[in-house]
């Protein structure tokens, strides 16, 4: 399973990262150097096996379905960039039209 | 009274030295004199009116992905270097409590993502016993605070072995407590099936006390378990100076390979000699899927950072890209200049290993196997083992710079990956040196059996005495 500079920059775009031309040849070979080291875990049997998702005994826990309150010490406006009037205040995209 | 100012007053001096700065050692990338002053004043007159606190004024160093409202929480990364958390991380809510009181947040590797704290965006953390060889890491400004008498406690997180590792390479004791322990919450997350905030500490049974105080179920994190916090010191003092009878300690000898180097080998027969002289029962095991740790690992965790980092897009977290055209062209600017290279290498085997047609290659697989992983040491405590012995780490401190290849590098995990797998409690205490350097040996229990490993590791620490750092 071999990853080719095509993948390296099919995967960038899903993970929203951008890669240089000059640097995919670099980075396609250094994750075929690291994925060459997981083909181990093919030769396993685990047919018999229910996948682990969790560290936790038993599985992972539901929490009550109700909100705790956060204690903060400034407030939401406080924390964004930009704010008025209690909005948050956000640029405006190249994209949208004048108005 | 006074001396809780004082004490904490002289812990800022230190860890405000140029020496521990960014021009020395690069221990410590922020203090806060002001807010660790005003806290020991606020501590000072609480214990002085009598209020009971496990910790009183003892000062610690905290890593720096653990939120603080006092200080910046950077996590080494130039994506969160301006930014201060509006809440607490329960952890040090819970220590303030007990009477502890802040004082730094040190290095680490960006986004806790690598073994050396090569990577952070603030320059690399020397080790305090060689300042050419690494403290290890991620958490190694922390392992490295408590080397240079900084602190005497300091917390770091573990993901695979970012605590016990350092501890390892700087001769300080390093606890991963069980998976669900302590909360999470507001320890920024990388690996949240494999996370916890752990303890480095001079002595077992100060780490002891620092992991209990911030022990405990906790409503911000559901993953964090209801059960029952020991006491510390009453815990610990019951065995000082007991010996190990009818404790039965298992060697697994996957973690004693034909590669390990001679010298550590015999550091660490050393010790299980001194724990059979306390009286333990010495038993050979096996833990057969221990050599397919690093690879599971590594499927895992980077497919976990990979989700968990998604939210650091110049929206919800992040200093957004000015200069793009549009939406999407923001979000990949402020992510490819905001992370560092490793960060960006393990975004991308996660984002690979859980796409379309991968998912179950790796990732299920990798969850199939970390069940084996888990049911190696199920068995092995169900059949009478109390607790494991094993070295923390198969060398001692390398070079600064020595190891760049990836994947050699992920290979420094491979005694302590397991038990995040398997989200069992460890420990590494110091047990000897090797050519100068600290030599780790750990200790592995069954889930929520720290009273068990504080116990064997305390017992081993006051056998050892000096020779533990000779």
């Amino acid at each position: 399973m071999a990853v080719t500079e095509t993948d390296v920059r099919k995967i960038a775009d899903l993970a929203r990262l951008s890669i240089a031309d000059s640097e995919l040849p670099a980075m396609a070979a250094q994750m075929n150097s690291i994925l060459a080291n997981m083909d181990a875990l093919t030769q396993i049997d685990t047919s018999t096996v229910t996948p682990s998702v969790t560290a936790t005994p038993g599985g992972a826990p539901l929490r009550p379905d109700a909100v705790a309150p956060i204690p903060m010490n400034s407030t939401a406006q406080l924390l964004a960039p930009e704010s008025r009037d209690g909005f948050i205040l956000v640029p405006r995209l190249g994209t949208h039209e004048d108005v | 009274m006074e001396n809780i100012i004082d004490n904490v007053s002289e812990a800022v001096d230190r860890a405000t030295d140029p020496k521990v700065g960014s021009g020395g050692l690069n221990i410590i990338i922020a203090t806060n004199r002001e807010a660790s002053l005003s806290a020991a004043e606020q501590v000072s007159v609480a214990y002085g009116g009598g209020d009971t606190m496990a910790l009183a004024g003892v000062p610690i160093v905290v890593k720096d992905n653990i939120a603080t409202f006092d200080m910046p929480t950077t996590c080494g990364s130039r994506i969160l270097a301006a930014y201060t958390s509006p809440y607490e991380a329960t952890a040090i809510t819970r220590l303030r409590a007990a009477g502890a009181v802040v004082v730094a947040k040190s290095n680490m590797d960006e986004f806790a993502m690598g073994s050396s704290t090569e990577t952070s965006a603030y320059g690399m953390t020397r080790n305090p016993l060689d300042p050419e060889r690494s403290p290890g890491g991620s958490s190694g400004g922390s392992a490295a605070a408590v080397a240079a008498g900084i602190t005497r406690v300091a917390l770091g997180t573990e993901t695979g072995g970012s605590v016990r590792q350092p501890a390892a390479f700087c001769g300080v004791v390093g606890v991963k407590p069980t998976y669900g322990r302590v909360s999470r919450f507001g320890l920024v997350a990388f690996g949240s099936s494999l996370d916890q905030i752990g303890v480095f500490a001079r002595t077992v049974r100060e780490a002891a006390a620092v992991t209990y105080a911030m022990a405990g179920a906790d409503q911000y994190d559901s993953t964090s378990a209801d059960v029952p916090v020991p006491v510390a010191p009453a815990e610990i003092e019951a065995h000082r100076g007991k010996t190990l009878n009818g404790v039965t300690i298992g060697i697994p000898s996957e973690y004693f390979p034909e590669s390990l180097d001679a010298p550590m080998r015999a550091r660490c027969d050393a010790a299980i000699e001194a724990l059979r002289g306390l009286g333990a029962k010495i038993v050979d095991v096996s833990l057969p899927h221990t050599s397919l740790a690093v690879p599971v690992y590594y499927v895992i965790a980077p497919a976990e950072a990979s989700s968990n980092l998604a939210r650091f897009d110049g929206v919800r977290y992040g200093p957004r890209a000015a200069d793009s055209i549009d939406l999407r062209e923001m979000y990949e600017n402020t992510r490819t200049r905001g992370f560092g290279d490793e960060v960006k290498r393990r975004i991308l085997i996660g984002t690979y290993v859980l796409s379309h047609g991968y998912y179950d290659a790796y990732y299920r697989k990798a969850q199939a196997v970390r069940a084996l992983i888990s049911r190696d040491f199920d068995k092995v405590f169900a059949s009478g083992v109390d607790a494991l012995f094993t070295p923390t780490t198969p060398t001692p401190a390398f070079k600064l710079g020595a190891v760049t290849d990836p994947y050699e590098m992920y290979m420094s995990d491979i005694f302590t990956a397991t038990a995040n797998l398997a989200g069992v409690p460890a420990i590494s205490i110091p047990i000897g040196r090797v050519e100068g350097l600290p030599v780790g040996g750990q200790f592995i229990t069954s889930h929520f059996d720290e009273p068990r490993m504080f116990q064997v590791a305390a017992a081993l620490e006051a056998t050892l005495g000096d020779e533990a750092h000779s």
